[in-house]
């Protein structure tokens, strides 16, 4: 059975306007199954419970599919199949691993504009960023692994003449994924390739507010999976993810989100002495030295672009700018020239090629963000720009929009404090060097940052003074899979990309060999 | 006014009768209120006993819903710290859930509506 009406070799049209056709409309580049189920052991099974939920696009707020309400037996089946599949995959060879993620890659590559409408049309992102973005960065991170894993070795200690230490990788076994809705493929994807280079079979539940984009995503590969190896669960957090986190039979468990879930996981994962990762989010300072105003140049205008960046994905992006600190010199002139640069983002279709800002992932998560807007005006913030819900009309009245919005304040204010998740940025001033770490260090969390300055010691300072896990400078939002991506304080626990990943999904086993052939001569 | 007769969190009608029909699958319930990612700054509701709370966590009260045991609040110390100065009002809206709160499925989610505490509210919690 496939998704697709076409074949997958296919050419898809180019779009004949800069809009996208709308999934099972004539002319779409994808068009969704009318429901989805659990995928367990290489096949598509119902739900034990008999029942699914209904899926909405935040494009129009209107259902499109429904998906499997996974339950206990289906998670239960889910470990049981990738126990089954493990006895051979874990013994697969790195070669024949990386070939799975490699032959992965190409397959999203050559499905790329099907994939990125498919991902849009459950996310509410702009089709310029699943195609620029969420798309190509997971197609590359399937390749950075299957690299990685050919790469990575072992180690051999000499203890003495005739003692040796040899250690090997290898896999845990079953391991269970927690995936986020912000980014549902690229997100799965972090997790997965790492996850699969080095040989463990995975149990991946998806979020129940983006549920379907990965079953395209998987009617294009799961040919090239051997069954088991990746089973995928659909449901709700408390009927399929909690069993998930909990389940006695998995070796490992891995949660994007948030910090109360995240804790749940935990403590979950204490009754069963299973490793953790955790990543929860943050509220990250973007912090604009005075010197980035000293010419109005081409890098003005990359900082001003970097002021702007908490609008990407709607501000749905654990690591939003959501914090702007500018220096007071030149605090004016920065912010007026910001301020018009907001002014004309083009919020839109997110099917729309020419679209900057598109839909919230859900109603909730918009009813969220209005609250903050409620709360930030009580305590005294002051809307530079936006504030309000976005009505787009026509067939986008329906759809979760929210106005890019600018919020002028001072730290201690809760819009300062808490991850809003939206297209929303809290702004205030700093006087000096000091005075921006101390404020940008005053939160909870530390997963990103972003220094701006032409001061190369400056950068630095402020790079190695900030506690976050990851301090972009003189940009931001750029996730090369080649970088470590994680959190300090209360924004979780391990690290995602990198080959450093390749040991959150892996045993260390040594053999420690004598080769002397006397006894030790204690007994 | 004693702060027996103040409270700093609160719940809606809808949000009332939500619980009141949640309760009747999943016994005694609590609110944990999240921070962070994605779902964060929202409220989690969970049946009594499934969540542990902490030293490092904040009792804010108990929410009075008739007909069921009194739903306790709780938030951790870290960042009550910065939500002290704020009453919430525990609403419901449509939505998607998230997280492993228990009304997801009914396509429901709790949501906190906010408001800066009173001059006597901040006298009575010892914050003036």
């Amino acid at each position: 059975m496939t998704i697709v009406d076409k074949p997958v070799e296919a050419e898809v049209q180019a779009p004949a306007s800069t809009v996208y056709a709308a999934p099972n409309t004539p002319g779409a580049a994808v068009n969704y199954r009318p429901r989805y189920d659990n995928f367990i052991g290489g096949k598509y099974v119902p739900p034990a419970s008999g029942q699914y939920f209904e899926n909405v696009t935040p494009v129009t707020g209107k259902p499109f599919t429904e998906v499997a309400r996974g339950t206990a037996p289906d998670v239960d089946a889910a470990v049981e199949a990738g126990w089954r599949a493990f006895q051979s995959w874990g013994k697969t060879s790195v070669a024949e691993r990386a070939l799975l993620l490699n032959r992965i890659a190409d397959r999203m590559e050559q499905n790329l504009e099907l994939l990125a409408v498919a991902e849009t049309w459950d996310n509410g992102k702009p089709i310029r960023e699943t195609l620029a973005a969420d798309l190509p960065l997971a197609i590359d991170h399937f390749r950075y692994f299957a690299g990685a894993i050919r790469a990575q070795e072992g180690g051999i200690s000499e203890i003495d003449h005739d003692t040796v230490a040899y250690h090997f990788h290898e896999p845990l076994g079953v391991v269970g994924q927690i995936i986020p809705w912000n980014f549902p493929l690229l997100m799965a994807t972090w997790k997965l390739a790492p996850a699969l280079a080095a040989g463990n079979c995975v149990v991946l539940k998806p979020a129940e507010q983006t549920p379907a984009s990965i079953h395209v995503w998987l009617d294009l590969v799961k040919d090239l999976i051997p069954d088991g190896v990746l089973n995928i669960v659909n449901g709700f957090g408390i009927e399929a993810g909690a069993p998930l986190a909990q389940h006695p039979r998995i070796r490992k468990i891995a949660f994007t989100g948030e910090t109360t879930t995240g804790r749940l996981i935990m403590q979950y994962a204490t009754q069963n002495l299973i490793p953790v990762t955790l990543e929860l989010g943050g509220k990250s300072p973007n912090i604009f030295f005075e010197d980035v105003a000293a010419q109005h140049d081409a890098f003005y205008e990359k900082a001003q672009e970097g002021f702007g960046f908490f609008a990407l994905n709607q501000g749905e992006v654990c690591t939003c700018p959501s914090r702007a600190l500018v220096q007071s010199s030149i605090y004016d002139g920065f912010v007026s020239d910001g301020l018009a640069r907001v002014a004309g983002f083009k919020q839109g279709n997110p099917l729309d090629l020419s679209t900057q800002v598109g839909a919230q992932a859900s109603n909730d998560q918009l009813e969220k963000i209005l609250s903050y807007f409620d709360i930030g005006k009580q305590e005294g913030a002051r809307v530079l720009i936006g504030g309000e819900r976005a009505d787009l009309g026509g067939d986008l009245a329906g759809g979760y929009y929210v106005q890019p919005t600018v919020f002028e304040g001072q730290n201690k204010m809760r819009i300062f404090q808490e991850e809003i998740f939206g297209p929303v940025v809290a702004l205030t001033s700093f006087s000096d060097f000091d005075d921006a770490i101390s404020i940008a260090n005053d939160t909870l969390y530390g997963l990103g940052a972003g220094v701006w300055a032409r001061d190369g010691a400056l950068q630095y300072r402020a790079g190695r003074a900030i506690e976050a896990g990851r301090v972009w400078t003189n940009t931001y939002h750029q996730y090369p899979a080649h970088a470590a991506f994680g959190g300090y304080k209360q924004s979780g626990i391990g690290r995602e990309n990198h080959k450093m990943m390749l040991d959150h999904y892996q045993q260390t086993k040594n053999l420690l060999v004598s080769y002397a052939e006397g006894p030790m001569g204690f007994f | 006014m004693g702060t027996s007769t103040l409270s700093r969190v609160d719940v809606t009608d809808a949000a009332a009768d939500l619980l009141r029909h949640l309760a009747a699958s999943y016994g005694p319930l609590m609110f944990h209120q999240s921070g962070g990612c994605c779902d964060g700054s929202s409220p989690m509701c969970y049946p009594v006993g499934m969540f542990l709370t902490g030293p490092g966590d904040e009792f804010l009260g108990v929410l009075p819903v008739a007909g069921i045991d009194p739903v306790p609040v709780y938030m951790s110390k870290a960042q009550f710290e910065y939500w002290k100065y704020t009453h919430l009002t525990i609403d419901v809206v449509d939505g998607r859930g998230s997280g492993f709160s228990v009304e997801a499925p009914e396509g429901k989610r709790f949501l906190i509506r906010s408001r800066l505490l009173t001059d006597e509210e901040l006298e009575a919690f010892g914050l003036s």
